[in-house]
């Protein structure tokens, strides 16, 4: 039978805590500088504005596009493909005025198009005043940030405070390298990718409680080992459990990227990363944060609520 | 018990798989309710519109300001300085004696509306002092009641306009006091909606005022009983028309209205009043022969006839060069009613019966793509204990759509994502139960012994871990909106019936496998 990891490894992954450290710190500050330096490339969900998508019995010509939006004069676009050559789709800010205004952009949009093309098929158009992008953003913030609370309350009520700190510090590792990736590769930060990044939140937290439990459980049952050596033994006797999970995830959202279709290309892109950062920072980020913190045997068993040693 | 569960699940979901024929043979067997698919899935349009609340309580202080005036004029009232600010009216009452003759008048006005504890609130609040200053302020409550009026009006009478037949399957649902989202299937253009939408369409009908002379209003000089109002043909502007301001009859009058066409085969807008309507233009027809009558829809008179003879039956037709279109949507307006207030689009977003289709074969691919991906890793990994799992994870996903279709809730595209990853995610539990099987097998355990061990382990840990995933999507859930909504809806349903399944029915199926057996190792 496939084995990903030869039995009884022993890895020294808490020897890597500082490397870690060193790596993490600096990808979480290039990821803030890159997102106050290049901002993300908002979809309309969250700046306001408009878009079409369109079908041609041809492939685009996305110059043209481009000339004829500019002739049309509604400022700042952007036209890119939309899952095929014959397909694209078409973003416009948002105009001055209010939300009758955007309204008519498209109409405008469209009756161009249909003159050029005859044969125009449109698949999808849409328009965002700027009331709802505010409320839209501020509530996905607003989310996001609850999400992160809870998390914090659960796990300090189900271990100790340590853990709960070292989870959270995690979690907010991986929400800000996740907004870095999408500065870095400017691929549409909208909507979906708000519900990506608690889904992320929620699969890097299920790793990361994987293994504080069997930290928790180690604790009580090895008295005679070090911290770090509880550590090293829980993610060790864990890291088989946390490939596979994490291979198998990755085996979905992979036919999600390649099959899913150009609407939930970027959640698939964002949770790929997700995944892979939020598995390389339970292992690297979140158990050392109890070392950091201290974790003291006797809190964990005064708590032997449910003792299994 | 758990097998009940089981068949219950793809009971529930059997009508996914099935056409509409299929579905409609098997009737009183099987649930008629399959999972209803998003807008993004069958395409069609999605507009959320905002109702000018300010406009609702002006027009509500306006009516109670010309209410008062009516009292001033019954009552022969000294009342003076009207002032209209927000949602406080105030007036003065030049000789204060007269103020117990006019409070009793005022208190009336309100309109009370019982709470659902039986205490009546008032809607409005009067208050006066000693130099005659009256100030009658609309309260928190009556606010409140003004704009559920307002957005009940306005669903009500979108959906006589949008779907007079009532068979478009279209969704109208208020958000918050003074939103609400439009969801109609199946539309490919948005305008035609947006027409009949962006409308408010209050229809009144005034007298032509015949002496103004056609100078005057090129002068813009009128009585001060009547007002300028611009009178169409069909699109085209036709001149400037003098009425009186004093509505004679308004659109709340009527009782339905159609498209038919005159004896010069002229496309016209027919309509019937209801009885007192019909009466009250019987009357009206009857005393002024000869004269002519303008029907205004919001700021346009559409239609100034001579009144040739009384019109005795309430039923009368609208002459005004439409097309047949415009005389379609002028009747649908007339018979929906006017709405309470002017409506705003705020969002829309219209998705392609192509793209809709695209996306469902996409989703479609996608999950079968995934779901042999995990299959077959699964078997390579543990191998009998791998096809235990695949049984619960196959078991699972018919399990999401039982669930899904029973709840009523909507698949969007982002929902199937939600299924391809807990797809991802459900074998998880297993894995954790497999790998501490092997652990405890690698102890020296006997495997019944590490069988029973490995599950029990397992389960605390599985359980802390999908609370937190289960944590993330109720947040999504409650401040999500429209496709996040429907992603964390499967996702949370996944996660429940993810550890059930991997769990309940793994164990289960190991059990009957190796409960006979003599075994020295488990095959793991």
């Amino acid at each position: 039978m496939l084995r990903l990891v030869p039995e009884n490894t022993k890895i020294n992954f808490l020897g890597m805590r500082m490397i870690a450290l060193a790596v993490s710190t600096m990808l979480v500050l290039a990821s803030i500088g890159l997102y106050v330096s290049k901002d993300l490339n908002y979809g309309i969900d969250f700046k306001g504005g408009s878009s079409v998508a369109f079908e041609l019995t041809e492939p685009v010509d996305l110059g043209h596009i481009r000339e004829m939006l500019g002739s049309l004069n509604l400022g700042d676009t952007s036209v890119k493909e939309f899952g095929a050559p014959e397909k694209a789709m078409v973003g416009i800010e948002l105009q001055d005025g209010d939300e009758e205004v955007q309204n008519q952009t498209i109409e405008l949009v469209k009756s161009t198009f249909s003159a050029e093309y005859p044969d125009i098929v449109y698949l999808s158009s849409g328009s965002i005043g700027s009331t709802v992008s505010g409320e839209l953003k501020s509530d996905g913030i607003l989310a996001v940030s609850l999400a992160v609370f809870f998390v914090l309350l659960y796990i300090w009520f189900r271990f100790e405070w340590q853990f709960g700190l070292g989870a959270v510090i995690a979690l907010v590792h991986d929400v800000v390298l996740t907004i870095g990736f999408f500065a870095i590769t400017q691929l549409e930060f909208n909507l979906s990718i708000i519900a990506a990044l608690l889904t992320i939140v929620g699969y890097s937290l299920n790793d990361t409680v994987v293994v504080y439990d069997r930290v928790r459980e180690n604790i009580r049952r090895y008295n005679k080992l070090t911290l770090l050596e509880v550590l090293n033994l829980s993610l060790n006797q864990t890291l088989a459990r946390t490939l596979m999970t994490s291979i198998t995830t990755l085996i979905a959202l992979f036919a999600l990227f390649f099959f899913g279709g150009e609407v939930i290309k970027g959640f698939t892109a964002a949770m790929i990363w997700g995944v892979v950062i939020g598995t390389y920072s339970s292992v690297f980020i979140a158990s050392p944060m109890l070392l950091f913190f201290n974790v003291k045997r006797e809190q964990m068993i005064i708590h032997s609520d449910d003792s299994q040693a | 018990m758990i097998l009940a569960v089981c068949l219950f699940g793809l009971w529930s979901a059997m009508p996914n798989f099935l056409s509409l024929e299929q579905r409609a043979s098997m009737q009183g067997f099987l649930p008629e309710k399959a999972v209803s698919l998003g807008l993004d899935l069958k395409g069609g349009l999605y507009l959320e519109l905002g109702v000018d609340s300010d406009a609702v309580v002006k027009s509500r202080m306006d009516s109670l300001s010309d209410q008062v005036k009516d009292i001033r004029r019954t009552e022969r009232l000294s009342l003076r300085q009207f002032k209209v600010d927000g949602s406080v009216l105030t007036f003065n009452l030049r000789d204060v004696t007269e103020m117990d003759k006019l409070l009793p008048k005022l208190r009336p006005l309100a309109q009370v509306n019982p709470t659902l504890l039986g205490v009546a609130k008032a809607e409005i609040e009067i208050e006066n002092d000693e130099l005659g200053n009256v100030s009658v302020t609309l309260t928190d409550f009556g606010l409140a009641e003004l704009k559920r009026q307002a957005l009940a009006q306005v669903i009500s009478v979108l959906g006589k306009r949008l779907d007079p037949e009532g068979t478009r399957e279209m969704s109208l649902q208020p958000r918050g006091e003074d939103r609400l989202i439009l969801q109609i299937p199946g539309v490919k253009e948005v305008q035609p909606i947006i027409d009949l939408i962006n409308q408010q369409a209050v229809l009144t009908f005034h007298m032509v005022d015949e002496t103004t002379t056609s100078d005057d209003i090129a002068r813009g000089r009128v009585r001060p009983s009547a007002m300028i109002a611009d009178e169409y043909d069909g699109e085209t502007l036709i001149r400037k028309i003098a009425i009186e301001k004093r509505v004679m009859l308004t659109g709340e009058n009527l009782k339905s209205a159609s498209v038919t066409f005159d004896q010069n085969n002229k496309t016209v807008v027919g309509f019937v009043f209801d009885t007192a309507g019909g009466k009250k233009f019987a009357d009206i027809t009857r005393k002024n022969v000869g004269k002519r009558f303008a029907i205004k829809l919001d700021d346009r008179v559409i239609s100034a006839p001579v009144i040739n003879g009384p019109i005795l039956g309430g039923s009368g037709i609208i002459q005004g060069g439409f097309t047949v279109e415009k005389a379609t949507e002028l009747s649908t307006l007339m018979a929906a009613g006017a709405l309470p207030a002017k409506l705003t689009v705020m969002d829309q977003q219209l998705v392609g019966p192509d793209l809709g289709a695209d996306n469902i074969k996409a989703g479609k691919m996608a999950i079968m793509i995934g779901f042999a991906g995990v299959i077959v890793y699964m078997v390579l990994t543990y191998g009998r204990f791998g096809l235990a799992a695949n049984t619960a994870l196959i078991v699972n996903v018919i399990m999401i759509l039982g669930l899904l279709s029973i709840l009523g809730a909507t698949l969007t595209l982002p929902g199937i994502a939600g299924i391809v990853l807990t797809m991802g995610m459900a074998v998880d539990a297993n894995v954790l139960v497999f790998e501490r099987i092997r652990e405890e097998q690698a102890l020296g355990r006997t495997p019944m012994n590490a069988l029973e061990n490995g599950y029990r382990q397992a389960l605390s840990t599985i359980f802390d871990a999908n609370f937190t995933t289960f944590l993330a999507a109720a947040v999504l859930y409650f401040l999500g909106s429209g496709p996040i909504k429907g992603f964390a809806v499967t996702l949370s349903i996944g996660i429940v019936t993810s550890v059930f399944t991997a769990v309940v029915v793994t164990r289960l199926i190991l059990v009957l496998w190796l409960g006979g057996k003599r075994l020295t190792k488990l095959p793991i």
